[in-house]
């Protein structure tokens, strides 16, 4: 049938510099290119192409330029270009359209209307090279005091987890990614000392030596589950909703479902992996509070048990509830959240920023006087060590970041992952395509990024005459606002710069 | 409600922020001695003040009254004083009342009406049952954030402060406090530079008989603050040292922690230092900061903090702020300077700078085995409980 849609960019080939070795083909798993080999000429069905950029960056001569498609209808503020490609491909399809990572609309970016303190003549700003300066954080519940008995310390014993920094890797199931990209998660994980999440996909045996280091999901499908699973890792989350898709489970279609991915799962080979919208165990609070008291039970108590939802217009009270049903951690996942698979319609409309939701949260769990009873993560579009720091102020403990790392491994973010076919070889279980993650050179990656992010955040902390993170949680007086309306800044907690 | 935070930080900048020098000293015996030396000590120190602020706490000054709580309330007008005699008579029996006597001098210029009122709370108005610290801490609280020109400066039993805007020397001319004895002195001299200097806000700060001389700009304010929200303070002056008095309530009076755990919640050893300990000390403290962590007083500061029986010279824990302390007999002395000790002092056995973090504290010796420590000391054996 005859397509409406103009290809949405242009493979701009430098005729002159190629050489014909065919790597581009090889590497597109689009199938954007082709050989003719009368001609000796690459040829390209353009309207494939997904600007993923793999055959770009392989090119050994530099011949290729993936380009945005300059056409353009007549300007329209309302109907843009992707509102009419969006309509004309479901008239085509009638179907739902599907999207991959995290919304990509102008919502506000509340990081960027932030900004952060130094000091200045009356307090020293303190070098982090000569002196110590600390990241170190715990996650789970706090005691709301200790006690002096019999000239001992006596302190209500809960458990914990211990990270070097306040950066974790957020849930990603295997299935979703790669074996070689959840590998590289857990051992970079590892070698840094903080957790990295199983997602709701089941835990390979093998890696489960990383157990100290991982975080393992029950969520609505209940995959991989048993006993051992919970009881190898760190922490147990209970999964409730996700940033990018609020309110819907998850499909991960039978193809993809192989022999490994059969036994991490516990399902049949070849059968279709269906995530429920919601835990038909949870229909309400009280439940929650079972399934936590359950996974308590089932872990001898020894592990902290988080609860994840994604930010929504009721967060606080939600989050307050979460808490007095007994949740250690509860983390927030923003509108900006990161999917391999979602509806696009949801992913751009549903949820509020994470920025709003968690100074809520804060604010609301401390008006309570139950704040340090549970620990907050957030995650949902953090891109770099400043973000890091303000959600810090705003009052997180910590931080989950996914797209990040996905980056660091390759992910140019072409929102593709729906497909199975990323040329990247993250969100993929094509053999051909999942060798392109090499785990030694892809944990290394992620190690770096990790190690960079600490050293930012010192220099943070340090330009602030700040020597420990937990000084910067909830001190909102070290963030100002810029370019926000007065009802943003009551929100987030926050003066306005000058102020 | 009044807005004493526009009163003391007239810009509402995040923090009242000021430099200082702080001086402390105290016999161990219990014996009192007059405000002479410590006057002294603290005008050696005039550079490091700027005139808008100077105060004095002192220990052992009304044995009179050992059992009475001794309001010292400072008046902006007579009709101020007269609304607030109401309140106090309705919760308080008022023992015995009286202006505190001044010498009037030059120098000190528009002084508030300053009086004592020695008092026991009354219990018969109350519906619930809480102790007599927490009705005068209440009643305290209420006076100072909701009745206009009053503000109380202190409200301990057998102890007062005496503070004002002017150097400390001057302050100590106008109070004559050179009539006064008790065995714990503190003083200080203030080098604000946010606020136009109120009488209130200079230091000590005091909640009952705990005082604070704080010397620094506590950067964690933010976070120390929300932290103390949560357990009902109302940081009201928006300064950095309210807090610091804030935390040594809960800690030390309402969670019961002894003084040097406080000292280590306020500045523990970093993480590293803690992995090295042997294992009973590493609970300690690991159990300290994870609990206790949004307490951690970050930033440069040195105090002097007293309390009946304790006098205690802390830094922040890279020592960002000076402090230097000495023995002499006796008599244990804490200084933002060794030259102010040593003018009062002339052949101290020991005079050393206290490593960053690590309290110096002085004990009565009926109280404590030892008199003086500084770190090295025994920590508390912290010991989990099932949930
Ligand atoms: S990879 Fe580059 S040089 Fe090789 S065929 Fe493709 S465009 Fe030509
Ligand atoms: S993971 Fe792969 S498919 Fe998904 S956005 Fe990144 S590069 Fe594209």
């Amino acid at each position: 049938m005859l397509t409406a849609q103009l290809p949405e960019f242009n493979v701009d080939r430098d005729e002159d510099r190629c050489i014909q070795c065919r790597v581009c083909e090889r590497q597109c798993s689009f199938d954007v290119y082709g050989y003719d080999v009368q001609n000796n000429v690459m040829i390209h069905k353009e309207e494939n192409c997904v600007a993923c950029q793999r055959c770009a960056v392989l090119c050994p001569t530099n011949a290729l330029v993936i380009k945005e498609n300059a056409y353009t209808y007549k300007q329209n503020a309302n109907w843009t270009r992707e509102a009419i490609s969006d309509l004309k491909k479901q008239s085509e399809t009638g179907g739902v359209l599907l999207t991959g990572m995290g919304c990509d609309k102008p919502h506000k970016i509340y990081w960027d209307h932030i900004l952060i303190n130094a000091s200045q003549v009356t307090n020293p700003s303190i070098d982090p090279l000569r002196e110590p300066m600390e990241l170190r954080t715990h996650l789970g519940r706090k005691p709301d005091s200790l006690e002096v008995k019999d000239g001992k310390l006596s302190f209500p014993d809960y458990p914990k987890v211990e990270l070097s920094t306040p950066i974790m890797f957020g849930a990603m199931s295997y299935g979703a990614i790669s074996y070689n990209s959840f590998k590289s998660l857990a051992q970079a994980a590892h070698e840094y000392g903080t957790l990295f999440n199983t997602g709701e996909g089941g835990w390979p045996k093998e890696l489960r030596k990383y157990g100290s280091n991982t975080i393992v999901q029950c969520a609505s499908g209940r995959f991989g589950i048993d006993l051992e699973y919970f009881n190898d890792a760190a922490m147990v989350e209970i999964k409730i909703g996700q940033g990018a898709k609020p309110g819907i489970g998850g499909h991960l279609p039978g193809e993809k479902v192989s022999e490994h991915i059969s036994l991490t799962r516990m399902i049949p080979e070849g059968s279709d992996a269906i995530s429920p919208a919601p835990h038909h165990d949870i229909y309400s609070i009280e439940d929650l509070q079972m399934l936590i008291h359950a996974l308590k039970e089932a872990t001898d108590y020894q592990k902290p048990i988080s609860v994840k939802i994604s930010a929504v217009h009721n967060s606080p009270a939600i989050a307050s509830g979460m808490v007095r049903a007994g949740a250690d951690i509860i983390v927030v996942d923003g509108l900006r959240g990161g999917t391999g698979a979602a509806p696009k319609i949801l992913r751009d409309n549903v949820g509020i920023p994470i920025e709003l939701a968690l100074a809520a949260i804060d604010t609301r769990l401390r008006d309570e006087g139950i704040r340090n009873w549970a620990s907050l993560v957030v995650s949902g579009g953090i891109r770099n060590a400043g973000d890091i720091f303000k959600a810090i102020a705003l009052g997180a403990d910590a931080v989950y970041v996914g797209t990040p790392a996905l980056i660091a491994l390759g992910c140019t973010v072409c929102q593709k992952c729906y497909t199975g076919k990323c040329a990247w070889g993250i969100t993929t279980q094509d053999p051909y395509l999942t060798k392109r993650v090499n785990t030694e050179i892809g944990t290394q990656a992620l190690v770096n990024l990790l190690r960079a992010w600490s050293l930012e955040l010192k220099e943070l902390l340090g330009c602030g005459g700040i020597n420990s993170i937990e000084s910067v949680r909830g001190n909102r007086l070290q963030l100002r606002g810029i370019g926000l309306e007065s009802w943003e800044m009551e929100t987030l907690g926050i003066r306005g710069a000058g102020q | 409600m009044k807005d004493l935070s526009k009163v003391n930080n007239p810009y509402g900048d995040d923090k009242v922020i000021s430099q200082c020098s702080i001086f402390g000293m105290m016999n161990t015996t219990g014996e009192v001695f007059s405000g002479k030396e410590i006057i002294t000590a603290i005008r050696n120190m005039h550079e490091r003040g700027n005139g808008l602020g100077g105060g004095f706490a002192i220990y052992g000054c009304y044995p009179d009254y050992p059992d009475d709580y001794c309001l010292q309330v400072m008046f902006d007008t007579r009709a101020n004083r007269e609304e607030t005699e109401i309140y106090l008579k309705r919760f308080f029996h008022i023992q015995h009342s009286e202006e505190i006597p001044t010498c009037p001098t030059e120098v000190i210029k528009n002084p508030p009406d300053v009086y004592r009122y020695f008092v026991q709370p009354k219990v018969e108005e109350l519906h619930e049952i809480i102790s007599d610290d927490d009705i005068v801490i209440r009643r305290v609280m209420k006076i100072n954030t909701t009745l206009d020109g009053a503000y109380v400066f202190s409200s301990g039993k057998n102890m007062g402060v005496f503070k004002g805007v002017g150097f400390p020397e001057e302050i100590a001319d106008y109070f004559c406090l050179e009539q006064y004895d008790g065995y714990i002195w503190t003083a200080h001299g203030r080098f604000p530079t946010n606020t136009q200097g109120w009488w209130g806000g200079a230091h000590p700060f005091s909640l009952l008989d705990w005082t604070v001389v704080h010397n620094g700009e506590i950067s964690s304010y933010g976070a120390n603050r929300r932290f103390l929200e949560m357990y009902g303070y109302i940081c009201t002056m928006h300064t950095d040292t309210e807090v610091v008095a804030y935390a040594i309530d809960l800690l030390a009076r309402k969670h019961g922690l002894p003084v040097d755990t406080v000292m280590d919640i306020f500045s523990p050893p970093v993480w590293e230092q803690i992995d090295r300990m042997d294992p009973d000390d590493r609970k300690y403290f690991e159990v300290l900061r994870s609990t206790y962590g949004p307490l951690l007083l970050n930033g440069p500061f040195a105090v002097i903090i007293a309390h009946h029986g304790e006098m205690v010279a802390h830094t922040d824990r890279i020592r960002l702020r000076p402090m230097v302390a000495g023995i002499k007999g006796d008599m244990v002395y804490a200084s933002s300077e060794e030259s102010a000790i040593r003018l009062v002092s002339k052949d101290l056995e020991k005079v050393w700078i206290p490593v960053g973090g690590h309290p110096v504290i002085a004990r009565l010796k009926e109280l404590a085995k030892d008199d003086v420590v500084e770190g090295g000391r025994e920590l508390l054996k912290a010991e989990g409980m099932e949930v």
